[in-house]
C-alpha cells in the first residue's frame, strides 16, 4: 500500500455520505459505525491476506452488506431515509433497493451533497469546516484539533453541537437545485479554502507543509468544478488558487528537508503542469463580476509563477492586489503579507512602516510576523534588532522546520560579514 | 527448527482512519519482514469475533462474546524459528502491542518417532 495515499481517510468521506443518504441525516452516527465496522474489517482481513486490487470498492461493498444488515434487522425498529420506506416494508424489497442505494449513479453527488449539508449557515464557520474536515475528509477529534491548533475538548464539543445540527435538519441539502445552492456555496468555498490553507502553512507541530491536506481540499474542490451549479468563476478562483500554490509545494522543502523561502526555492522544482493547470482555471475566473477574495489572491500566486526569476517579480503589481485584498477580505496576516511586499518593492525601512502599523494583537504568536521584522531589521543593517525578533519567532515556532528556518536566519544575523551581502536577498518570509 | 503458533489477543476498535492506515502499514511492515526471513510458514486467518461456544456434556450452545474483548482471539499466524526464544522475540515487532493486544505464542508439538 503506498503510505501516502490515505486510503482510509478519502474512503471514510465517500463511504459516510453515502450511508447517511441511505439511513437518513437523523442516522449520521449510525453511517459511522458502519463505516468504523468496515475499516476494521478490513484491517483484520487485509493483515493476514494483503490489500485487494481495488481496496475503496472492496471497502464500499463491505459498507453496503453491514447497511443491509443494519436495514433488514431494524427495517421497523428504527426510522430511516423517507425514501426507504415503503422498499423497508417487505424483507424482499431491502436488498435490490440497497443494491440501488449503492449504485454509481446514486453515489455520484453524495460527497457534493454532504459537503454542503456541512455547511449550514445554523453552524458557525469554525463549526462548519471542522465538520467537513471530520465527515468527508476523515480526520479524527485529535486530528481536527491539531489542524486547528485547538484542543481536543473544545473542537469535540464543537463537532457533537454541529452533528447534532446536522441530524435535526430532517435531510440532506439537495444539490439538483431545489435548495439554495448559489447561497451555500460560498461557505463551502470558504471551508475548502481553510482546509488548503491549513495544508500550506499548517500549524501543526510535526511538520510545515501537510501535502495531503492540501490534496483533500483539491479533490473536494474538484467535485465542485464537476457540477454544473458548482462551477461558478468563484469556483475556478478557488481552484486557481490552490493549483497555483500546491504547484509550488515541491520547492518549499529543500534538497534537505528544509523550508525554503518564496525568493530562495529552486523554481525548476515548481510543477509546470499545476502551475499551467491553475493558469487555466484562473482565466476560466475572469467571467462575470463577481471579484472574490480567491480572485485576487490566485492573481498573486500567478505573479510568482510566472516569474522564472525571484528578480523578476512584478512586486508593484503584488502590493497593488493586496490593497485590493485588504478591501475585499482585511486581516492581519494580509496585511502583514502586503508589508512584505512593500518591503521587496520599496525597500526594508518602507516595509518596517507598514509592519508597525498593523494592529499586531493577533500575531504575537505567529512566528512569520517576528520573522518578517527581524528580515527587514536586518536589511537595514540593525542585526542586533534583528536578532531580538528572530528570537521572538523562534519562541512560538510550531514546528521543526520552521525552527530550523529561523536558526538558520538568526545564524546569517550572527554572521557580521553577511551584513554586506544579505541586502540584495527578498523577502524571504513570504513563502 | 520448530513450528509456532501465534494467536493474537485483543480487538483493535476505535481508530480514526489514518490510525487504521497506520496499523495496516505497520502490520504488513512486520509481516514482509518475517516473510523474507523465512519465518512465514501461512499467514494464517483472521477470525470473527463473535460465534458460538459448545460446551459440555450436555452440549450447551451459548453466543459469544467469550472473553472480554482483550481476551478474545482475532486470528493466527504459523510461523516457523528455531526455538520458542526466538519465536518469541520475532512476535515482539507484532504492531498489536501498540493497542495493548498480546500475542500468545504456543509451540506445535512435535511427533518424535
Amino acid at each position: 500500500m503506498d503510505p501516502n495515499e490515505h486510503l482510509f481517510r478519502r474512503e471514510a468521506g465517500r463511504m459516510v455520505s453515502t450511508l447517511t443518504r441511505v439511513f437518513g441525516v437523523h442516522n449520521l452516527a449510525l453511517a459511522e459505525d458502519v463505516v468504523q465496522d468496515a475499516f476494521c474489517r478490513a484491517l483484520e482481513v487485509w493483515k493476514f491476506s494483503g490489500v485487494p486490487e481495488n481496496p475503496a470498492a472492496w471497502l464500499m461493498a463491505t459498507a453496503k452488506h453491514r447497511a443491509l444488515d443494519v436495514l433488514r434487522r431494524e427495517r421497523t425498529a428504527r426510522a430511516f431515509a423517507p425514501e426507504l420506506g415503503r422498499l423497508l416494508e417487505s424483507e424482499w424489497t431491502v436488498a435490490p433497493a440497497v443494491e440501488e442505494l449503492f449504485g454509481a449513479n446514486a453515489i455520484k453527488d453524495d460527497q457534493l451533497r454532504m459537503m454542503f449539508s456541512c455547511c449550514n449557515p445554523r453552524l458557525a464557520e469554525e463549526a462548519q469546516v471542522a465538520l467537513v474536515l471530520h465527515i468527508l475528509c476523515g480526520f479524527s477529534i485529535g486530528e481536527v484539533a491539531s489542524a486547528f491548533v485547538s484542543s481536543e475538548a473544545a473542537i469535540e464539543k464543537r463537532i457533537s453541537r454541529a452533528k447534532k445540527v446536522l441530524a435535526r435538519s430532517k435531510r440532506l441539502f439537495d444539490v439538483r437545485g431545489a435548495d439554495d445552492f448559489s447561497g451555500r456555496l460560498p461557505a463551502v468555498h470558504r471551508a475548502l479554502y481553510l482546509l488548503f490553507n491549513e495544508g500550506y502553512h499548517g500549524a501543526s507541530p510535526e511538520s510545515a507543509v501537510r501535502t495531503e491536506l492540501c490534496h483533500e481540499a483539491m479533490r473536494l474542490t474538484t467535485l465542485l468544478l464537476n457540477h454544473p451549479l458548482a462551477a461558478t468563476p468563484a469556483t475556478h478562483a478557488l481552484a486557481a488558487l490552490m493549483y497555483l500554490h500546491a504547484a509550488r509545494l515541491p520547492g518549499r522543502i529543500d534538497a534537505s528537508g528544509n523550508l525554503s523561502s518564496l525568493v530562495d526555492q529552486d523554481r525548476s522544482r515548481w510543477d509546470s503542469r499545476l502551475v499551467a493547470e491553475g493558469q487555466r482555471f484562473l482565466d476560466l475566473s475572469a467571467t462575470g463580476s463577481e471579484l472574490t477574495e480567491y480572485h485576487v489572491e490566485a492573481a498573486i500566486a500567478a505573479v510568482h509563477a510566472m516569474a522564472r526569476r525571484t528578480e523578476n517579480t512584478d512586486w508593484g503589481k503584488i502590493v497593488s492586489l493586496y490593497d485590493t485584498l485588504m478591501t475585499i477580505r482585511p486581516s492581519p496576516v494580509v496585511a502583514l503579507n502586503r508589508a512584505i511586499a512593500v518591503a521587496q518593492h520599496e525597500g526594508p525601512e518602507r516595509g518596517l512602516e507598514e509592519i508597525r502599523a498593523i494592529n499586531s494583537d493577533r500575531l504575537a504568536t505567529y512566528p512569520f510576523y517576528h520573522a518578517a521584522l527581524g528580515e527587514f531589521e536586518f536589511r537595514s543593517g540593525k542585526p542586533e534588532i534583528a536578532r531580538e525578533h528572530f528570537r521572538r519567532a523562534l519562541a512560538v515556532a510550531r514546528n521543526l522546520m520552521e525552527r530550523r528556518f529561523l536558526e538558520d536566519r538568526l545564524a546569517v544575523c550572527e554572521r557580521p560579514a553577511a551584513a554586506g551581502s544579505c541586502c540584495d536577498r527578498k523577502a524571504r518570509l513570504n513563502s | 527448527m520448530g513450528q509456532f503458533v501465534y494467536l493474537y489477543r485483543g480487538a483493535e476498535r476505535n481508530r480514526s482512519p489514518e490510525q487504521t492506515q497506520e496499523a495496516m502499514q505497520k502490520w504488513m511492515a512486520w509481516f514482509k519482514q518475517l516473510t523474507e526471513k523465512g519465518h512465514i510458514k501461512d499467514p494464517g486467518q483472521p477470525l470473527e469475533f463473535a460465534g458460538k461456544l459448545v460446551k459440555g456434556k450436555q452440549k450447551t450452545v451459548t453466543d459469544g462474546p467469550f472473553a472480554e474483548a482483550k481476551d478474545v482471539i482475532g486470528g493466527y499466524t504459523l510461523v516457523e524459528a528455531r526455538d520458542l526464544n526466538e519465536a518469541v522475540e520475532l512476535s515482539k515487532g507484532c504492531p498489536i502491542f501498540e493497542v495493548e493486544g498480546a500475542v500468545e505464542v504456543r509451540p506445535v508439538m512435535k511427533l518424535n518417532m
